[in-house]
Order: structure tokens, then C-alpha cells, then sequence
């Protein structure tokens, strides 16, 4: 029935923010960016994966009342809306000291795993970013 | 107003972040309101009310979060495991733990089943609960990257 998982949602406080933070820092690209007239239709991509985006979308009128809006800002700048978002990569470590000395914020130095190497980060609103370098023996696949 | 609210659940979440990923290491209020910019009074009491706890609990069951997996997952003895999740009294390990979990760290490590869990999920839902609905932190769980 379903293909794939082509676009999935995060909410962001500032788009231009989240442009300099996915794009600038994490190296994502932006895959659309357009003036809807009621809304900025922001995604980005991991480069060479176009076929899954990620909406950047920022809360607020006429989507949600500004009462819902601040309510929502207010959870995911406690880290709890579960704006989450895993990425894979080929050398974690690397990585992690890659986006560490970009200035971005850890929640958690590389450990390894059953399923391989990961770490955590923290996007500049509250949400949170994992990436893991898969264990690459297929047997112990999670 | 809101503006001010989301900025200080940022530094508060910085500061959790902090404890989350630093927890090994001596953490104090003094170093930890720093991170917020505010007075360590103004801290423990917003903290409190964004996250529920105060800083120095939620610090607490990070560390018997890690104390638990590291008793599941490893050989190591009990003594090495309270240092090596910040601790630095076997006898404060001992009360924490028992306080939290509601057993000892050995009748725990007897008790557990070993669970290959993903670390921030571990970490955010078999921490034992500071909200009342002990057990939680027994549940079975099964093996998800994270």
C-alpha cells in the first residue's frame, strides 16, 4: 500500500534560524522553499536523499490559535513536543566533533551500541537530533 | 512575556541537557545555574516548575538511570558502578538507589533482566520516576536504535 516515508514534520520557533542550524550546521539542504502566501513551505533533505523531507514548520496563526502557538513554544523549548529526528552516518565520532565545534549542543558524547555508535544533539529550539553509525554486521542488526 | 518563558525553558533545557550527558561528573547547582545565567535559588524553583523536579532529582535518577543499565549490562561491582555514575559515597549510592528503585542495587542486578535498549529512550523511560508511578523502570523492553 504505502511507499515510503516522503515528508515528516518538525516545529521550529524561527525559520531562518532553522535554516542556519539544518543547513548551515548539520549540512542538510534545503530541498523547498516557498512563499505560500499563508505559510513559508520550508523542507530540507539529507544530501543525495531527496526522496525524504523534513518540514520546517513554525507554530502559530491560522494554523493554531496564538494561545495553542506559545503553548507549543513553550513545550518544545522544554525538549518535550517529541520533535525528534535520526540520522545515520558513516563515522559518528567525526561527526559529532564535526558539529560540536559548529557550536552545536550535545545531549550525548558518542557510546557505542548493540546496533552501533550513537550520539545526541540538541537543535537551537529544544529538539532533539540522534545519529547513529550502524553496526555494519547485518546479524546484529536491532 | 512568552518570548521570556521560551528563553529560560532553553537554558533550563541546557542545563538538563548538561546533566544528561555530564552526569558522571561532580555536578553542583552553582555550576549548573551558571549555564542559565540566573541565581541558584532562581534556578532549583524554575527548573521545578518546568521540569517537575529539582535539579538535584532529576540529577539523581539520571544517575541511578545509568547505575541500573551498568548493574543489567556489565560485571562491573557495585562500588565502581557508584563511581562511575557520579557518586562519590558507596553509602549515598546505596540510599539513593534503594530510595529511588525501591531495592538495593544487588537485589536489583539480581532481579533484572538484561534489555539491549537505545540509550536516549532508556534514558527518558526506564529512568525511575520521580511523578509516582513506580515500576516503570522494571518494564520489559526490547532492542531500538535510538
Amino acid at each position: 500500500m504505502l511507499n515510503a516515508i516522503s515528508l515528516s514534520q518538525i516545529y521550529v520557533l524561527d525559520q531562518d534560524e532553522a535554516l542556519d542550524f539544518y543547513v548551515g550546521k548539520l549540512g542538510l539542504e534545503v530541498k523547498t522553499d516557498m512563499d505560500l502566501g499563508f505559510m513559508r513551505w520550508l523542507t530540507v533533505a539529507v544530501p543525495g536523499e531527496p526522496g525524504r523531507e523534513i518540514l520546517l514548520e513554525v507554530p502559530g496563526p491560522p494554523a493554531m490559535d496564538e494561545v495553542t502557538a506559545e503553548q507549543v513554544r513553550e513545550l518544545v523549548t522544554k525538549g518535550a513536543t517529541g520533535g525528534w529526528i535520526g540520522f545515520t552516518t558513516d563515522d559518528c565520532q567525526k561527526t559529532y566533533e564535526t558539529l560540536l565545534a559548529r557550536g552545536v549542543e550535545s545531549t550525548q558524547a558518542p557510546v557505542e551500541q548493540v546496533y552501533g555508535i550513537d550520539c545526541g544533539l540538541r537543535d537551537p529550539f529544544g529538539n532533539a537530533i540522534r545519529i547513529v553509525q550502524p553496526t555494519t554486521d547485518p546479524d546484529s542488526s536491532a | 512575556m512568552s518570548r521570556a518563558v521560551e528563553e529560560s525553558n532553553r537554558r533550563l533545557l541546557r542545563a538538563r541537557d548538561a546533566m544528561d550527558r555530564t552526569y558522571a561528573q561532580p555536578l553542583d547547582v552553582p555550576t549548573l545555574s551558571r549555564i542559565v545565567h540566573v541565581s541558584e535559588a532562581h534556578f532549583i524553583r524554575s527548573f521545578r516548575a518546568a521540569f517537575g523536579e529539582t535539579p538535584h532529582r532529576y540529577l539523581q535518577r539520571r544517575r541511578v538511570e545509568r547505575a541500573m543499565f551498568l548493574l543489567r549490562e556489565t560485571d562491573r561491582s557495585v562500588t565502581e558502578i557508584c563511581l562511575d555514575v557520579g557518586f562519590f559515597s558507596l553509602g549515598t549510592f546505596s540510599r539513593t538507589f534503594s530510595d529511588i528503585v525501591g531495592e538495593s542495587p544487588t537485589a536489583y542486578r539480581k532481579r533484572a533482566d538484561t534489555k539491549a535498549v537505545p540509550t536516549c529512550f532508556t534514558m527518558t523511560w526506564t529512568r525511575p520516576s520521580s511523578f509516582g508511578e513506580a515500576g516503570a523502570a522494571g518494564r520489559r523492553l526490547s532492542s531500538r536504535p535510538c
